[in-house]
């Protein structure tokens, strides 16, 4: 299964791109609009992009009624992303979006590296929002958290369903000339290339943690194939394409493709059979 | 209007103008759009692609005046004639042309979408500003354009009276031109990481609401949006 990354795509202005994954993940809600950050928000660095947007988004009210609608139209499966800064937000929203039968997954963004981080746990969080919503819970987490698979056991037993590993990691770019901050916000979310290996760790030691009883959606780096079965033979059952979306409207479709020669290559007839391949050395 | 397409194109010349390069490329079949849109070029060894204003669209050809302030801009610059080169567009919304009385301002690399909208318009009047004499020989570009160096400001060659300015250049300018022209239609610059609207990159607050300059933009106070950019339809296009 192929997705993008939240605050990836818009599937309203390339709904061609979003027809071209197995779900659409929309960008991150809160329960108020946010205006985002200050320019610059963006600044390219060695292996990555350098992003503050700040949960740019148009709050829960505007969302809920003027463009879940139009995702609707798309009639493909969505996945909403969830932010706040207390559990009470992450439940509200949960519990109003949860209600849409076109929606197939809420995934709570634990884990934003541009905005103060949520003053309650993880846990505690997912629990809220289990409390108020049926629909599948999958917690994305930051790959900067100590242990992060500690924190995945934590929220698989306050009721989470899945897990999307990773977000971005905190990161700086200094201008050539000046040394100052390219961003206006000087630290952000650092994604692409740079990330493929972190991210790779998180998902190997969560499915361990998790002995492979929990979907996970691994991102962080993926530009090709290859590195899609990477993440599915550390234990991910979906990957996320994030960043090379930006300079490739056809990276779906390639991935996927990709994915399954090198698969076969490999001796597995569908990539899904590679899913832990890293892990059995060791589970002997 | 054209729909955006990602293409591989050889280099056909590059030229040094004063400060600047003109990057001519093999245009092939792809629309050049509406002077103030932009194309996506994807410079080698960097990770997002670079917006830049289509300069000049000969038959044949696409040209992009390219100022060299960074790593990326610098690489474009030392492109080599034969070379290929990935470009996605156009982009963004251009500027109306059809106006009644057009002045056309801009301010060092923001000559860039005029050369075009010269030519589309039929030599409306152009006044340019430059910092320094090497910049400004860039207004070469233009050969009709009225143009003055720094201390002198571009915004003291614009006469009083009624005119419909299209505007390019650098921020504290188009403030300048703004008040000035509050009508005035204004190309904005911001970085852009995807050009399609997809990363939240390109945000500016604009008459009390955020847009997303490479939908709403660049040129703002120009054409409305036109939204999806890309749709199926672009395939059944492309294909026919
Ligand atoms: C719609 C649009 C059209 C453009 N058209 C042209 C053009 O025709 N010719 C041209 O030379 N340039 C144009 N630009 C600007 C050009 O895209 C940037 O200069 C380029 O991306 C910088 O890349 P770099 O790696 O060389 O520099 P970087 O290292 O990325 O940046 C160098 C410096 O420029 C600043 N900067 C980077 N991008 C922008 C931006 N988009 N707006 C304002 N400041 C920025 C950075 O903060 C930094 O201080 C356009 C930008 C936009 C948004
Ligand atoms: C411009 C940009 C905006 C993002 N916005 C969000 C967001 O709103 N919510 C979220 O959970 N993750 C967000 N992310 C993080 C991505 O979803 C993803 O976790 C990260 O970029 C790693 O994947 P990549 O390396 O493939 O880009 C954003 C990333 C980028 C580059
Ligand atoms: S450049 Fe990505 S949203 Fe405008």
């Amino acid at each position: 299964m192929i997705l993008n990354a939240s605050g990836c795509l818009d599937a309203l202005t390339a709904p061609r791109v979003a027809r071209s994954l197995d779900a659409f993940v929309a960008k991150t809600i809160t329960p108020e609009p946010r205006p985002g950050n200050a320019q610059p928000r963006l600044a390219e660095s060695d292996f990555g992009l350098l992003n503050s947007i700040g949960l740019q988004n148009p709050g829960l009210d505007v969302f809920y009624a003027e463009v879940l609608p139009l995702l609707e139209e798309l009639e493909m499966p969505l996945w909403i992303s969830v932010g706040g800064s207390n559990a009470a937000d992450y439940a509200r929203i949960c519990e109003r979006i949860g209600e849409r039968d076109s929606v197939d997954v809420l995934e709570l963004n634990l884990s934003c590296p541009n905005v103060d981080p949520a003053a309650a746990g993880a846990a505690e969080i997912v629990a809220a929002c289990r409390a108020v919503s049926g629909k599948p819970l999958y917690a994305k987490l930051s790959p900067q958290l100590p242990d992060i698979a500690e924190v995945a056991t934590g929220v698989i037993e306050a009721g989470a369903s899945g897990l999307s590993l990773v977000n971005s990691l905190r990161g700086l770019v200094l201008d050539e000339w000046t040394l100052e901050p390219r961003l206006a916000r000087a630290v952000g979310g650092y994604s692409g290339a740079a990330l493929r290996p972190v991210a790779l760790a998180a998902v190997f030691s969560c499915y361990e943690a998790t002995k492979g009883t929990v979907p996970i959606v691994g991102m962080g780096g993926v530009q090709s194939g290859k590195h899609a079965l990477d993440l599915i033979a550390a234990g991910a059952s979906a990957v996320a394409l994030g960043s090379v979306l930006f300079g490739d409207l056809e990276a779906p479709e390639r991935v996927r493709s990709e994915l399954e020669e090198e698969a076969r290559a490999r001796g597995f007839e569908r990539p899904s059979e590679a899913r832990g391949a890293a892990h059995q050395p060791f589970a002997a | 209007m054209a729909s955006p397409r990602r293409e591989s194109r050889r280099i056909s010349g590059s030229e040094r103008i004063g400060m600047y390069t003109l990057l001519r490329l093999e245009r092939g079949g792809l629309e050049p759009g509406l002077p103030g849109q932009f194309f996506m070029l994807d410079v080698p060894g960097h990770i997002v692609p670079r917006p830049f204003s289509i300069c000049l669209a000969e038959k044949g050809e696409l040209a992009f005046l390219v100022n060299p302030v960074g790593p990326a801009t610098r690489e474009l610059c030392e492109l080599k004639r034969g070379q290929t080169i990935g470009l996605f567009g156009p982009l963004g919304n251009g500027f109306r042309t059809d106006v009644e009385r057009p002045l056309l301002v801009g301010g060092g690399i923001g000559i860039a979408p005029f050369p075009y909208a010269a030519q589309i318009m039929g030599n409306p009047p152009i006044v340019l500003g430059f910092r320094t004499r090497r910049q400004a020989e860039a207004a070469k570009l233009i050969p009709r354009a009225e143009v003055c160096i720094e201390p002198q400001l571009v915004t003291e060659l614009i006469p009083e009276g009624p005119i419909d300015v299209l505007a390019c250049g650098p921020e504290p300018m188009l403030h300048a031109v703004r008040a000035l022209a509050p009508d005035a239609q204004l190309a904005w610059e911001a970085p852009m990481a995807c050009g399609f609207g997809a990363c939240y990159g390109c945000v500016v607050e604009f008459e009390g609401k955020s847009r997303r300059l490479c939908v709403e933009g660049p040129v703002l106070n120009g054409r409305p949006p036109v939204l999806p950019l890309i749709d199926d339809q672009e395939e059944e296009e492309a294909g026919s």
